[in-house]
């Protein structure tokens, strides 16, 4: 077994998961490819909303590839970092406002 | 940035001889990925033979005013190679009896041959269909002799094809050097205030991207649509195409992979990205690259690596279309690079 538990040539492999379950593995990169393709929003901002999920799910894999799909398209380093920065503050953002919800059990307990 | 060629560096990869055994050890000894030539034996597209001459491509020399990190020629202000009046005269002769109708010149920067204006006259008055210039653009305003570029290339209708690695000067200065965005900006400018690259004229203007990396190029059309918006909201400039090109793994784009530990991965890419069907377009099945001294090639990447054509003709003096068109391709790991994804030319995607 490897050592690590993220070996980024791994990527390279994701195919093979149909290997173990063919229809629904084939079902899903049918689905994902066609996710991708261009419709009421471009290939260019798929790429950066995936970026953006990348992170927030902090799958390695896909920040990988999402970084270098992001090249391929000529998207900057500047908005890629802003689109990191949406993710980051939805992520930042759902955790505060849970706040409100801590607030509420407070204010129902305290006398 | 380098500012010296890999060959004025004294660099193990200025040895064409070093290049092509890097490209067939390692992964492609071990069986780790397959050569190109098993490769398009797969698809029964081996070997590789050409269809009728179309393009001629003539490298006018090396010498250039920029030191570009990907550049597969190694081209630079310290390369003195320079094709001669006399060469220059061989070709013509050609021109005149060839069936192709594009006549491609390239360098290096080949405005700075001293003669190449003489030889772009000459050539003009044969009459080709296509007559291409490819300019880095930055000569146009290198200095004063060159300032008239613009109203040269009008006078003799070329058609100019310039690199532009992307539309922010970052990305540019990057790959081309430092105020290279600055100077192509203004020269682009300049050749639309002589008519060149206006939506109906007959000037054409066309701009050549490649990645600034170890990356493959996105979508042509895309991208297309992407430097034209940008150039033209930020500076009022416009082109007629975009043509994407992939860099191939030779010479400093090489020296750069390795160094990056990128060399690998890039492989898997192009690998990955192998097209069948842009094998069957690739450019070397209808063009002839010429080199500064004569010789020739089945492109400009195996002139760079001194791979001349499999031919009994194998020099501009004894240039011979039918027996030129006997010959097989000589193909190596590099070709990867020309049938990845959409396919890659001088003229773009080929699929």
């Amino acid at each position: 077994m490897d050592k690590s538990y993220y070996n980024p040539r791994d990527l390279k492999k994701f195919g093979s998961i149909t290997e173990w379950s063919e229809e629904l593995g084939n079902k899903f990169f049918e689905y994902y490819g066609k996710v991708f393709e261009e419709g009421a929003l471009t290939p260019r901002e798929k790429s950066l909303i995936a970026l953006a999920v990348a992170h927030t799910e902090q799958c390695p894999y896909c920040i990988d590839a999402y970084s270098q799909d992001g090249l391929q398209r000529g998207i900057t380093k500047e908005e890629m970092m802003e689109a990191i920065h949406v993710g980051a503050a939805i992520k930042s953002g759902a955790t505060l406002v849970h706040g409100v919800q801590m607030m509420n059990k407070v204010n129902k307990l305290e006398m | 940035m380098a500012t010296k060629s890999l060959q004025k560096r004294e660099s193990e990869l200025a040895s064409t001889q070093r290049q092509l055994e890097i490209l067939s050890n390692g992964i492609f000894q071990s069986g780790e990925l397959p050569t190109f030539a098993n490769k398009i034996k797969e698809t029964n597209q081996f070997p590789l033979t050409p269809k009728k001459v179309e393009i001629l491509q003539i490298n006018v020399g090396y010498m250039c005013n920029q030191v570009c990190s990907h550049c597969h020629v190694d081209a630079g202000p310290d390369r003195k190679e320079i094709m001669t009046r006399e060469t220059m005269q061989q070709c013509l002769d050609v021109i005149e009896k060839t069936g192709a109708h594009t006549l491609d010149l390239t360098g290096g920067a080949p405005e700075m041959n001293p003669h190449f204006r003489w030889f772009v006259e000459e050539a003009s008055k044969i009459g080709v269909k296509d007559f291409i210039v490819r300019s880095n653009l930055t000569i146009i305003r290198a200095n004063k002799k060159y300032h008239d570029l613009p109203e040269f290339f009008k006078k003799h209708n070329v058609h100019v094809v310039s690199s532009m690695p992307h539309w922010t000067r970052g990305k540019t200065d990057k790959q081309r050097g430092d105020g290279v965005f600055d100077k192509s900006i203004k020269a682009l400018q300049e050749l639309n205030a002589v008519g060149y690259g206006m939506p109906d004229s007959d000037l054409r203007l066309d701009l050549v991207y490649n990645p600034s990396g170890a990356f493959l190029p996105g979508d042509q059309v895309a991208m297309e649509k992407d430097f034209k918006k940008a150039l033209f909201d930020d500076f009022g400039i416009q082109f007629h195409n975009l043509f994407a090109i992939t860099n191939l793994p030779i010479s400093r784009f090489l020296d750069y992979l390795i160094a990056s530990e990128n060399y690998e991965d890039y492989m898997y890419s192009l690998v990955e990205a192998f097209n069948p069907s842009a094998v069957a377009n690739v450019m070397c099945t209808n063009t002839i690259s010429v080199s500064w001294d004569g010789w020739l090639y089945d492109c400009d990447f195996n002139q760079m690596l001194d791979l001349k054509v499999a031919s009994k003709v194998k020099h501009i003096s004894e240039y011979n279309e039918e027996d030129l068109s006997k010959r097989n391709i000589i193909i190596s790991q590099h070709c990867y690079g020309c049938t990845a994804g959409a396919g890659s030319s001088c003229q773009g995607t080929v699929a």
